[in-house]
């Protein structure tokens, strides 16, 4: 803005946008933020029982699935690949590959949460089985509630995938449901390292 | 610093880096114990705060800038905060402005703290810097040299980089305090503007700030 139009604008001077922090950025450091918070409680929690308190991890007689966890590991870790394939497919305009990325990462989402569901069901111990049962349920099953809130959402892109919505020029809700959903693989990765194979 | 979530292809190849680093840790663990996974998990994590918080390098430098203007004409632009007001700068530029007959824009950043910042609560700190900016423009056309101003963004090479866009000019002026008294300086605000923009641009250290 010109000084001499300055001199006749009322009011507080007109911001550049360069000015303030991109909003779409702050939103995404201020999820990041909390997310980080939330997990950092349960893992605070975490480091507490087992080295501070050193409670034996885990506490006997109970044993972990670390083979069937690790298979499901292996599996939100591939569906981050059909995640990432599914956006780059709509980005080059090749519509059929986005559909079946996304199709491909919601059932493989389906399936991690399921085998979870399974596990807690045959792991013979329930949150109130101690220390290390409260710890176990609380960071698996945060992971899962984030699971199913990226589930709900990939799924909700994949509708709009099928009734043509997305193009090479606008695919936003791919894009931030793929962010959703990496970001959800990393903090699973964590957990895992964490709580079944340390 | 650079986000891992910025977008999708950040975001994938941040599960990529996270893999390789637990599974890292967790192969030192089986094979050392808890003190193996331990330095191993500081490695990792000293790597990862080195990565996302570095400074880009390596950035392209902005060649041409898409403002253009009438064959002959030279344009200056200065870039001040404090200082924009100052004695010497305002005889330098008024100097070259007699000397090359310039078009003379000034950009005086707002002035703002982080905290004002991440809050976007950078107001005040505009409002501050244009009553700098007028003083400066009516000092300049008592002088008898017309010129324009703005205030620009906190970020003093985003402002610069603003100007080039919207003023094209040949040639920046920097206005500092000297070492030891200037933000910008200790930011190496002027040696990242030379890297960054392929124009001249003189440095100007003053003493006098109104």
């Amino acid at each position: 803005m010109e000084a001499h139009a300055a001199a006749h604008h009322h009011g507080p001077p007109i911001a550049h946008a360069s000015s303030k922090v991109n909003r779409e950025v702050l939103g995404m450091f201020l999820f990041i933020a909390s997310e980080v918070m939330v997990f950092g409680a349960f893992f605070a929690m975490y480091f507490f029982i087992r080295v501070v308190n050193g409670v034996p991890w885990p506490t006997p007689p109970y044993h972990l699935p670390v083979y069937v966890a690790g298979i499901n590991t292996l599996i939100l870790v591939t569906s981050s690949f059909t995640m990432h394939w599914s956006l780059q497919s709509i980005k080059k305009g090749n519509r059929a590959g986005m559909k079946a990325g996304l199709v491909l990462t919601v059932f493989m989402g389906l399936t991690f949460l399921l085998t979870q569901l399974m596990e807690y069901s045959r792991i013979g111990f329930a949150p109130h089985n101690g220390a290390f049962g409260s710890v176990f349920y609380s960071l698996t099953g945060l992971h899962g509630a984030h699971v199913l809130v990226g589930l709900t959402i990939l799924t909700c892109m994949t509708i709009r995938a099928f009734r043509g919505h997305f193009s090479p020029e606008h695919h936003d809700g791919v894009e931030i449901a793929g962010i959703y959903w990496h970001f959800v693989d990393v903090m699973w990765i964590i957990v895992y390292t964490t709580i079944y194979l340390l | 610093m650079r986000n891992p979530l910025r977008s999708e292809a950040e975001a994938f190849r941040f599960v990529i880096v996270t893999l390789a680093a637990f599974a890292a840790i967790a192969v030192a663990y089986a094979l050392g114990g808890w003190v193996a996974a331990l330095i191993v998990f500081l490695l990792v994590t000293a790597a990862a705060i080195v990565f996302y918080f570095r400074e880009p390098s390596g950035e392209p430098k902005v060649v041409e800038a898409p403002a253009t203007h009438p064959p002959g004409e030279y344009r200056l632009v200065v870039l001040a905060n404090r200082t924009v007001a100052s004695g010497e700068l305002l005889e330098e530029v008024c100097r070259i402005a007699k000397e090359r007959h310039a078009t003379v824009h000034f950009v005086a950043p707002a002035l703002t703290d982080r905290a004002h910042h991440w809050a976007s609560d950078v107001d005040p700190a505009r409002a501050d810097a244009q009553a700098r900016l007028d003083v400066s423009l009516a000092n300049l056309l008592e002088a008898g040299i017309p010129a324009t101003g703005e205030v620009g963004s906190d970020d003093p090479l985003l402002a610069l980089d603003d100007s080039l866009r919207t003023f094209g000019p040949d040639e920046a002026i920097i206005c500092t305090r000297p070492a030891g008294k200037s933000l910008w300086l200790e930011r190496g605000v002027v040696h990242k503007a030379r890297d960054r923009f392929d124009l001249p641009i003189t440095h100007l250290i003053v003493e006098d700030v109104p």
